[in-house]
């Protein structure tokens, strides 16, 4: 009996290994098609750059890519030679294989050629880091500070004497007349981490450890990214948009975003609750009393196109319930629950909206 | 001598109070009892840890889910990384290094047995101080809650103002507390390894096992050191009115990165170290050969004790260091890729030409060289520290590490419980289980890790407790989490193999592998005193001069 049932065993157990291969083999097909890009979903692939630190990024990363395609290759296919090859034959047990206790010169050679790829690539990647790094600021560079908070995106354009959070608006690069961004990076709280996959590699941005990092981004568009060093609660919905617009767009945006706050005297009930509540402790609207820095600054608030760094469209409703009750769109986040009644809560949204 | 102290263990016997046994067990300062106990501790948290993962992948398996609340999930990525780095990868591999250098080395005991035994109880109140945070973390404030600070807790998330209550505390204080347990244990190897090899054993005949236990000792000593100095520079900063890490007070963010990560990154090479010890006894026993060129893997492992000391600034490429440290660390990081490539080739050198048993411990052992070839080959992908710019924070570098720690280490761990269980316990694992074991766990473990590389390169940071649908990431995410749960049942089958071939495997002799060195030549499990007289060895192999006495290797060294 015993003897019976333990082949058995065997087979059994191999035919449900060969099974769960093969569904593993299908459900990955399936997840990398998944994964292939669509057309209208933005898929922030750091393999699809469209500005100069990006792309050079992945131009290093094919050369890695490669050389380590090629160690592979040699390695496995030495280890599985070796495991088919050298796999002990049944009746065979009884002598063992020659004692062989190592080679000096195979030593050597299999410490001198990993010594000489490593020489390589470190060229190659000191190459890029310096490319990258030390380019030059040119006079025509856009400068932006971007300042992270718990749980948004802060960006001060100093020159252009524009405020805004969470959508970053700049002018597209032209290669044959550039017009570069310079990011300089501050951190109000803990610790975060700019990361836009299709522009740039990410930087961190550090409380009293300022940053700098630059894009040029040749194409129109928006990029999504968000935070890549984990800051608190709501590290998760801390999503970062970055607008690259034409030149022509960018300097009508920033004349709009200079403007004061729009005053529509329809609206004065719902301004009267904005500025008598604790909205204007953390929140600025220019050419008012409300001149909070906590939170985003809400001046062209109806010019952004998602609340709460980006975790919800920027629409009557969502504004209305983020008011009410934050922790419906982002719980945890620093924004509190107003405690208004239902009808200063629709006045106070009116009037958010008229802030274009 | 201990064991004059104790006696004779008979685990389980009849007739014998419980109580009496448990007393035998807490007060024993036996190296092959408390040995156990580490390997018994760290099991019961592997589970621990497993089920905080499980947790996370089920949050992720599609966007938008609401499984767990942000504060839960932050909590269990928290609480699984600290788990499974200082309560179960530590202490399991201090478990294996004290059960079985002493019977590798020809000793009856540690060198200091009551060391010993201190230092296992200090780890294991560490691991029970920061699970007791969950009952009492957030003090007189209100319910319970565990540490939300990440693995690493980079300040000033750590500062009162970011977190209030105990949470943190329970973590500082469980990682100060279990970390002089690791420095106690380190100490007590070295002078086991230096002082305490029986007549004969030179140095250059030790087992690589006690080699690599040997530096990796070393590398405790020197990354803990700076791990626990950082603790109590944050007690301060939060209890005494410090600035070393308060940004708002001039304090430096980056302080406590680089202190933290020059722990945490020899803290990588201090597991694997053990892994590569591991793989070094149980290839060259399946292979019917020696180890392949032994000075060099020696060697090899020294570099990598050294040069592992001065790559750690690579977790911070992002934090913006100027080029030239940038380019020197990618240097260092490419450097230590050699060493570790000439022990992959030296394991494959001792294979080429063997009788290779595909054994359940085998298995294992070719399991970890294929995965660790491949976490090394992610590693120099990320060592290119522009690439490492989009790569890292990112569910890539997560998959790699993960490549590392599960695919490299715990395959070398599973490879090492197959192998030692019948020295340890007298009883063979079931090899059918062993093998379904090994299956389930491969096709689970290739599942999860290598489609996780996948959102990393599609802009996944790690971290996150949720995501948008629009990012491609879905489909992705939810295979990650299916092969979760065939790990899970994976190490589910190993469990019940354990508790079922406690008391129904078959008898394994001293020697049921037909290997080399001196733990096989006892009966199993080993007497209190190990060795009725202490052996003399005149080789690398002592159990091959005995059973080949016309050939022995004695003569060729």
């Amino acid at each position: 009996m015993e003897e019976k049932r333990k082949p058995e065993w065997g087979v059994v157990l191999s035919r449900a290994a060969g099974v769960l291969v093969i569904v593993a083999g299908i459900l990955f097909a399936a997840g990398l098609c998944a994964a292939s890009p669509h057309p209208d979903n933005p898929v922030p692939s750091i393999f699809e750059p469209h500005s100069t630190p990006a792309d050079s990024i992945v131009q290093l990363s094919r050369f890695v890519l490669s050389i380590t395609a090629l160690i592979f290759l040699v390695v496995a296919t030495l280890l599985t030679y070796v495991v088919v090859k050298f796999r002990n034959k049944p009746g065979d047990a009884r002598h063992e294989p020659a004692q062989v206790y190592g080679s000096t010169q195979i030593e050597l050679a299999w410490t001198v050629i990993p010594i000489l790829i490593v020489v390589v690539l470190f060229l190659a990647t000191a190459r890029v880091i310096h490319a990258i790094q030390d380019a030059p600021k040119p006079a025509s560079a856009v400068e932006v500070t971007a300042i992270g908070h718990q749980f948004w995106w802060e960006f001060r354009y100093p020159a252009l004497g524009v405020v805004t959070a969470n959508e970053l608006h700049v002018p597209v690069s032209d290669p044959a007349n550039p017009a570069p961004t310079f990011l300089r990076l501050l951190s109000a709280d803990t610790d975060h981490s700019f990361w836009v996959p299709q522009l740039a590699g990410k930087t961190d941005l550090i409380s009293n450890h300022p940053n700098e990092m630059w894009i040029d981004p040749y194409r129109t568009g928006l990029f999504l990214g968000q935070c890549a060093q984990y800051c608190g609660t709501q590290h998760a919905k801390m999503l970062l948009r970055v607008s690259v617009d034409r030149p022509e767009d960018f300097d009508a945006w920033v004349r709009a975003q200079k403007q004061t706050a729009n005053q529509d005297e329809k609206e004065v009930a719902g301004r009267h609750v904005f500025e008598s509540t604790a909205c204007v402790n953390c929140h600025a609207v220019g050419g008012t009393a409300a001149n909070g820095r906590f939170g985003p600054d809400l001046t062209h608030l109806m010019s952004r196109s998602t609340i709460a760094a980006g975790a919800a469209d920027n629409t009557a409703e969502n504004l209305r319930l983020w008011i009410q009750k934050p922790d419906a769109i982002k719980p945890g986040s620093l924004m509190p629950a107003m405690q208004l009644g239902d009808s200063d809560l629709d006045a106070l949204v009116r009037y958010l909206q008229t802030l274009r | 001598m201990s064991s004059d102290a104790l006696a004779v263990p008979v685990v389980g016997a009849a007739g014998r109070p419980w109580v009496e046994t448990l007393h035998e067990w807490v007060t024993t300062v036996d190296h092959k009892r408390l040995g156990v106990m580490y390997m018994v501790y760290s099991l019961i948290f592997l589970v621990i840890g497993g089920i905080e993962a499980t947790i996370m992948r089920i949050q992720l398996m599609r966007p938008h889910n609401d499984f767990v609340s942000p504060q839960v999930f932050n909590r269990m990525f928290t609480m699984h990384g600290t788990t499974m780095i200082f309560f179960v990868a530590m202490p399991v591999l201090f478990g294996f290094a004290n059960y079985l250098v002493p019977l590798m080395i020809g000793a009856r005991d540690m060198a200091f047995p009551r060391l010993n035994a201190f230092s296992f109880w200090l780890t294991a109140f560490g691991g029970f101080l920061l699970y007791f945070s969950f009952v009492g973390g957030s003090g007189l404030y209100g319910a319970g809650s565990a540490p939300d600070v990440g693995w690493w807790a980079y300040a000033p998330l750590t500062s009162r103002a970011f977190s209030p209550g105990h949470s943190t505390d329970y973590w500082t204080i469980a990682l100060l507390v279990s970390g002089f347990g690791s420095i106690g244990t380190a100490i007590n190897i070295i002078a086991t390894i230096l002082s305490m090899r029986c007549p004969g054993m030179k140095l250059g005949r030790m087992p690589l096992l006690a080699w690599m236990y040997l530096v990796m000792s070393g590398m405790v000593i020197l990354a803990i050191s700076p791990l626990t100095a950082a603790q109590i520079m944050l007690l301060v900063d939060r209890y005494l009115g410090g600035h070393f890490f308060d940004t708002q007070a001039g304090g430096s963010a980056t302080l406590w990165m680089h202190f933290f990560w020059i722990f945490g990154h020899p803290e990588v090479y201090v597991l694997v170290i053990p892994a590569f010890a591991f793989v070094s006894e149980i290839i060259p026993v399946f292979s019917r050969k020696p180890i392949f060129g032994y000075p060099v893997m020696v060697g090899a492992t020294i570099c990598i004790g050294f040069v592992s000391l001065s790559v750690w600034a690579h977790h911070m490429f992002t934090i913006g260091m100027n080029s030239y440290a940038n380019s020197f660390f990618a240097l260092t990081t490419m450097a230590i890729g050699v060493p570790t490539g000439i022990k992959i080739f030296n394991w494959l050198g001792t294979m080429w030409g063997g009788k290779i048993q595909f054994k359940t411990p085998m298995l294992f052992c070719i399991g970890f060289l294929f995965q660790f070839l491949i976490a090394g080959l992610t590693g120099i992908m990320l060592s290119a520290a522009p690439f490492n710019w989009q790569l890292s924070g990112s569910y890539f570098v997560v998959a790699h590490f993960h490549y590392v720690i599960v695919g490299g280490i715990l395959f070398a761990l599973f490879a090492a419980f197959y192998y030692w269980y019948p020295k340890i316990t007298g009883r063979m694992l079931n090899e059918s289980l062993g093998k379904l074991h090994f299956w389930l766990f491969l096709i689970g473990f290739h599942m999860t890790f290598d489609v996780m590389h996948i959102p990393g390169i599609l802009g996944m940071p790690r971290r996150i407790y949720t995501y948008e649908p629009s990012r491609g990431w879905d489909t992705l995410n939810l295979i990650v989490t299916i092969g979760t749960f065939i790990q899970g049942i994976a190490v589910l089958v190993f469990v019940a193999n354990l508790i079922f071939s406690y008391f129904k495997g078959p008898r394994a002799g001293n020697d049921p592998w037909d290997a080399w060195t001196l733990e096989w030549s006892v009966s199993s499990p080993p007497p209190d005193y190990n060795f009725a007289s202490i052996p003399t060895v005149a080789s690398r192999r002592p159990l091959w001069d005995r059973k080949h006495l016309e050939d022995p290797d004695s003569r060729y060294e």
